[in-house]
């Protein structure tokens, strides 16, 4: 029994070379890391192959799929106009959380990076509603939006508007309220990001320009927005690809029917909407192929023309 | 004067973080406040403070069996879901950090595609999935999927932090007995900790939040976790505005207690090292 351990050691010492050790090693490797590798292809890798090819099915979600319909569920998808309406307020809730919370996010984060008294309680305040679900955000605005509601009865009192404001359900106002709730509750987090990226600028940089009699809004402009720019292109990422995917928060405070009819429904309420809850499992497998590859789309093209320099490093430094 | 000036910053910056946190904390705080009125106190004034103010939303709550039931079932998917990503996470990360195999590059570029899969996109042939694995209205159920779409940032976010330990330390345990599995749980894994901690963070937060996935898994009200529960306790009791903000304040503090508590941690690894 005493004999192993020693020539374990003697193994180990003459390098990694001797077949029972690679034996050894390779077992190791295997025990290490398949437990994660069946766990992520069960859940995530096999998932997504199944549903592109259910996506050729006209299917209901029980037994093996038969009715074999080819591209007919894409067809019926992208000549929807709802699919249309929903994409389209996608791609409105895209470049508006882009033109809006980055530029007040960059302002907010230079703002807090300054010296003041308090700025950490602002910081941890700031990021509440990040933390705070989306069910719990949706369920409070939901009640705060009401036409009798917490926000109509504030502006009475404030003298600012008499009339009921129809927040919610009026399709000329109702993607603006759920930009506003998508603001509030990501706007923390941008600031937390442009704060960690403003934190990398040396202060000497700062110095020295003022030292050449910069004003304040020239050193903001030439030396620390040219500096925050890695940190501006991979929040904008995150933004876009969330933007793509949004879904809890329509859901709760607009429902499956109002969604459509207030002008608020996203690709992801369309595709649960018209997939499991209408019980039509092959169409709602295409409606998520098809985010999908949009979203594919839209992050290549991004990572081709913007991230590419950040994230060179960053995503594969890790297995070098 | 100066000198005392840049400490206490210029005004415009106190008045627009005020305006800012009001922004983000109002909210919060009308929900929380909102359960100590009465309902006919909300109705005539809906934006009013407490007059008098009432506990008694909060205690029914809390003297209900729904509200602790569905946060035990919160607080199960979360640690499930929390030890599993960690566990599996370090695992992984470690043979891809510290050995030498062929397929390494392979297995780290497959995990790391899995950010490419959001839950949303892959929600509908997950249930089909799940339901074929007969764990529909099962925590289980919940629990696993949400492992395996934690598992790419994790193994993201651990494989650098366990490159990072110095070769010669495990040559040093080598030599002295220990196999390289002994190194990975008594050195390894405590020296990568506060990448441990990030990560375990972001997986509780995330499953305590999670809606989408319970909603497509859990049809049984038995098994509903707080996010469902919010939801239909505020189509259920959709008259009695006051109980439903004190049922959806109860369910909002425990992620915020547990963010508070380990706040530096969270915002302290975004931001890095923060001075003063």
């Amino acid at each position: 029994m005493t004999v192993f351990p020693a020539a374990g050691i003697a193994a180990a010492r003459h390098g990694r070379r001797g077949a029972g050790n690679r034996w050894h090693e390779r077992a190791e490797i295997a025990v290490l890391s398949l437990p994660a590798l069946v766990i992520f292809a069960t859940f995530v890798i096999i998932p997504v192959v199944m549903a592109a090819y259910y996506g050729f099915f006209n299917w209901r979600g029980y037994g093996p799929p038969a009715n074999f319909v080819g591209l007919r569920n894409y067809q019926l998808i992208l000549a929807d106009p709802a699919f249309q309406a929903a994409l389209g307020h996608n791609a409105f809730i895209l470049v508006l959380s882009l033109v809006t919370q980055g530029p007040v996010a960059i302002a907010v984060a230079l703002l807090l990076n300054q010296r003041m008294r308090g700025r950490s309680i602002v910081r941890v305040l700031v990021f509440v509603p990040y933390v705070i679900s989306e069910v719990i955000a949706g369920t409070g605005w939901s009640l705060i939006l009401q036409t009798q509601g917490a926000l109509n009865d504030l502006l009475r009192e404030a003298g600012i508007s008499q009339a009921a404001i129809d927040w919610l359900t009026n399709p000329q106002l109702a993607i603006w309220t759920l930009m506003l709730i998508i603001m509030w509750k990501y706007l923390g987090f941008a600031v937390i990001i442009m704060l960690s990226g403003l934190q990398g600028i040396p202060e000497e940089l700062r110095e020295a320009a003022a030292i050449d009699r910069a004003s304040y809004w020239q050193i903001q402009r030439h030396v620390v927005l040219p500096l925050l720019a890695p940190t501006i292109r991979i929040w904008a990422f995150l933004s876009i690809i969330g933007s793509l995917q949004v879904f809890d928060l329509v859901y709760i405070v607009w429902g499956q029917y109002l969604a459509q009819s207030a002008g608020t429904s996203t690709m992801a309420t369309y595709m649960v909407v018209n997939g499991r809850n209408a019980g039509s499992y092959g169409f709602g497998n295409a409606v998520a192929v098809v985010i999908f590859l949009i979203s594919l789309v839209v992050a290549l093209a991004y990572q081709r023309f913007a991230l590419r320099r950040d994230t060179d490093g960053a995503l594969t430094e890790g297995a070098k | 004067m100066s000198a005392i000036s840049r400490r206490r910053g210029n005004p415009v910056a106190y008045l627009i973080s005020f305006a800012l946190v009001g922004f983000c904390f109002l909210p919060a705080l009308y929900i929380i406040l909102g359960g100590f009125r009465t309902n006919s106190q909300i109705i005539q004034k809906p934006s009013g403070l407490p007059d008098p103010w009432v506990a008694s939303n909060y205690i029914d709550v809390l003297a209900g069996s729904l509200f602790w039931r569905e946060a035990a079932n919160s607080l199960i998917c979360a640690f499930g879901t929390t030890l599993g990503v960690v566990v599996l996470g370090l695992m992984a990360s470690y043979a891809i950090a510290r050995y030498n195999f062929k397929s390494k590059q392979a297995m780290y570029a497959f995990f790391s595609a899995g950010l490419m899969f959001p839950i949303t996109v892959a929600i509908t042939p997950l249930y089909i999935m799940i339901r074929d694995l007969g764990l529909v209205n099962s925590l289980a159920g919940v629990i696993l999927p949400q492992i395996a779409f934690a598992l790419p940032m994790t193994i993201i976010i651990l494989t650098p932090v366990l490159k990072a330990i110095p070769k010669e330390l495990e040559e040093a345990a080598l030599v002295d007995g220990a196999s390289r599995l002994g190194f990975f749980a008594r050195m390894a894994v405590p020296l990568a900790m506060p990448g441990v901690i990030t990560v375990g963070v972001l997986a509780f937060v995330g499953s305590w939040n999670g809606y989408l996935l319970p909603l497509f898994i859990l049809s049984n009200e038995a098994l509903y976790t707080l996010p469902l529960g919010v939801q239909s306790f505020a189509s259920q009791y959709s008259v009695d505005t006051a109980r439903v903000l004190a049922f959806v304040a109860l369910s909002m503090i425990p992620a915020l207690i547990f963010f508070s508590v380990l706040e530096r941690r969270i915002v302290g690894g975004l931001t890095g090292a923060v001075k003063g």
